[in-house]
């Protein structure tokens, strides 16, 4: 590991100021991946300022019914919280199928948005990767790749984003808070992401310097019904192979509202818009559901490896439907 | 580049000086000389590092000792009461929770945190209704352990182990 210099940061603009000034300085949160990464050498910051004292360790219900949820909320906390539990089941859920016990303690929502794909050339500084070194090229392309994407992925990088969390987000139409140097602003969570395209060592909008404060959840809908279902290689502790977090509204049969995302499948969690907009003011019927899933699917391409995952993702998002669908549900 | 930092492990005020580099786990081990969090793999995948930060169950092979400068830490070797072991480490020696012992340290420390999540509330990917407190069956109690394997294989006596101690 390269040395570095630490700062425990005891004020947001400093921190914004001192990261902002130093291209080579970064921020810590619980440090789960960064500090990995840094062992690995797939990052070597010159400067780390530990933002987990900054005032960002809330969960917090706004007035107008919105949820605020902090930067720094540890991944555990967050899953373990009332109002996430009984208003937003599917955050919960997905904040548990993540990681272990251990991890979760430490893991911040800021740095579980921010952490980077589990590709394992992009892990392996031995290996070219365009993610981690632009232009050396992608060993996934035509290598190991039962892990990577189906869905928005490019010639240049075919990654996945390992967030069960940000999936969650995504079916949600959460925000993230953000600020930067020249002030705040605020990204639907759906954007903060990027596809891969030619830039594929850019996982986020953010620019260098801007802090995550927190993330906002819209008030929630007191007829949804949410779920979160991830397919992992085994029960506990593994990343998702596909997940599907859903959103649903039904009444009387007829599906009012479907907001749909998944996961393991693409660089960024996938917002399933033509999923949605097939399910969208129609029977809620095996048929249809399938009929969603299909629209979504046709534009997925498959690697080597990994054409498991388009009936994978298929039948768990059917399955999802199915779940949330069901009339004996309260 | 160098820090002073000061720790409470296990009950005792530690202070010394590391570099910015060293993880929690190489300063219990290597600067400190307390070595029942033992290290697997380095790189949060097993659990074998497993110790409580102000309380709470963490992987110290992934935090850095500088950004726990004034934590409090306990390891497996300060949950006994001098010659009397804590009620998680009395039930993996009745039921055999161990085979080579590497592992143990870890799981006796996770169990540890993880009984107190399950008395606060916390629910885990197999607690069915979300909105209730959880009942810690044999499949809470797999799920809540997953992070810490054992390589010997010891699991079904390491789940009678703690179902005991639980109670
Ligand atoms: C063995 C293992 C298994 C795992 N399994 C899963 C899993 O199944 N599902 C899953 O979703 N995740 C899993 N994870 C990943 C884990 O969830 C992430 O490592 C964790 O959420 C990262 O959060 P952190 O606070 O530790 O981030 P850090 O490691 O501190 O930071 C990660 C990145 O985010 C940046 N950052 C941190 N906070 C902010 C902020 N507020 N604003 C802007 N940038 C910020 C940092 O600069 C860094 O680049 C696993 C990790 C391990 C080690
Ligand atoms: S898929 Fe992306 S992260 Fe993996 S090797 Fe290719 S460029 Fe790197
Ligand atoms: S040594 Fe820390 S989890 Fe394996
Ligand atoms: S007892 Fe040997 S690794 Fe668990």
């Amino acid at each position: 590991m390269k040395p570095f210099d630490y700062e425990r940061a005891d004020d947001t603009d400093g921190a914004i100021a001192t990261v902002s000034d130093d291209p080579t300085a970064t921020y810590l949160g619980g440090g789960t991946n960064l500090v990995d990464h840094m062992k690995l050498g797939v990052a070597e910051p010159g400067k780390l300022v530990d933002i987990t004292k900054l005032p960002y360790d809330f969960v917090e219900t706004l007035p107008d019914g919105r949820v605020s949820v902090g930067a720094t909320v540890r991944n555990s906390e967050l899953a373990a919280s009332h109002v996430i539990r009984q208003s937003y089941p599917v955050l919960a859920q997905a904040l548990l199928a993540g990681a272990s016990g251990q991890l979760r303690n430490l893991a911040t929502t800021g740095g579980n948005l921010v952490q980077r794909t589990r590709c394992a050339y992009f892990q392996d500084p031995s290996t070219p990767c365009n993610k981690r070194e632009p232009g050396s090229g992608c060993s996934a392309l035509e290598g190991w790749n039962r892990h990577h994407a189906i869905l928005g992925a490019s010639e240049h990088c075919v990654a996945t984003h390992p967030s069960d969390m940000a999936v969650a987000l995504a079916a949600l139409d959460a925000t993230v808070v953000v600020r930067g140097s020249n002030g705040q602003r605020r990204i639907p969570v759906t954007e903060l992401h990027r596809l891969p395209g030619d830039e594929p060592e850019r996982d986020t909008v953010l620019e260098h310097g801007e802090l995550i404060t927190s993330v906002e959840l819209p008030a929630p809908s007191v007829s949804a019904r949410s779920t979160y279902r991830k397919v992992r290689e085994r029960a506990s502790y593994a990343f998702a192979l596909v997940s599907v977090a859903a959103v649903m509204e039904v009444d009387e049969g007829t599906v009012r509202d479907a907001r749909i995302a998944l996961g393991g499948v693409a660089h960024k969690p996938w917002r399933a818009e033509a999923a949605e907009r097939e399910l969208r003011g129609t029977p809620a019927t095996e048929e249809n559901f399938r009929r969603a899933a299909e629209a979504e699917l046709e534009q997925a391409e498959s690697l080597r490896d990994n054409a498991f995952k388009i009936p994978m993702t298929r039948n768990t998002l059917c399955a999802v439907l199915r779940e949330l669908t069901r009339e004996d549900r309260a | 580049m160098d820090a002073e930092i000061t720790l409470r492990v296990d009950g005792q005020r530690r202070t010394l000086s590391v570099d910015t580099r060293t993880t929690l786990l190489d300063a219990l081990r290597e600067r400190l000389g307390v070595i029942s969090p033992k290290k697997g793999c380095d790189h949060g995948q097993c659990g074998a590092c497993t110790v409580l930060l102000d309380g709470r169950r963490v992987t110290s092979c992934l935090t850095l000792a500088v950004a726990q400068d004034g934590a409090e830490v306990t390891t497996a070797e300060g949950l006994s009461e001098g010659d009397r072991p804590h009620p998680v480490q009395q039930a993996f020696l009745e039921h055999d929770g161990f085979q080579c012992g590497y592992c143990t340290p870890g799981q006796v420390c996770s169990a540890v945190g993880m009984l107190d999540e399950v008395k606060a509330g916390w629910p885990s990917h197999v607690t069915e209704n979300l909105e209730e407190e959880p009942d810690l069956d044999d499949e809470e109690i797999r799920e809540r352990m997953s992070g810490n394997l054992c390589r010997c294989g010891a699991y079904t006596n390491i789940v009678s182990a703690i179902r005991e101690a639980a109670e």
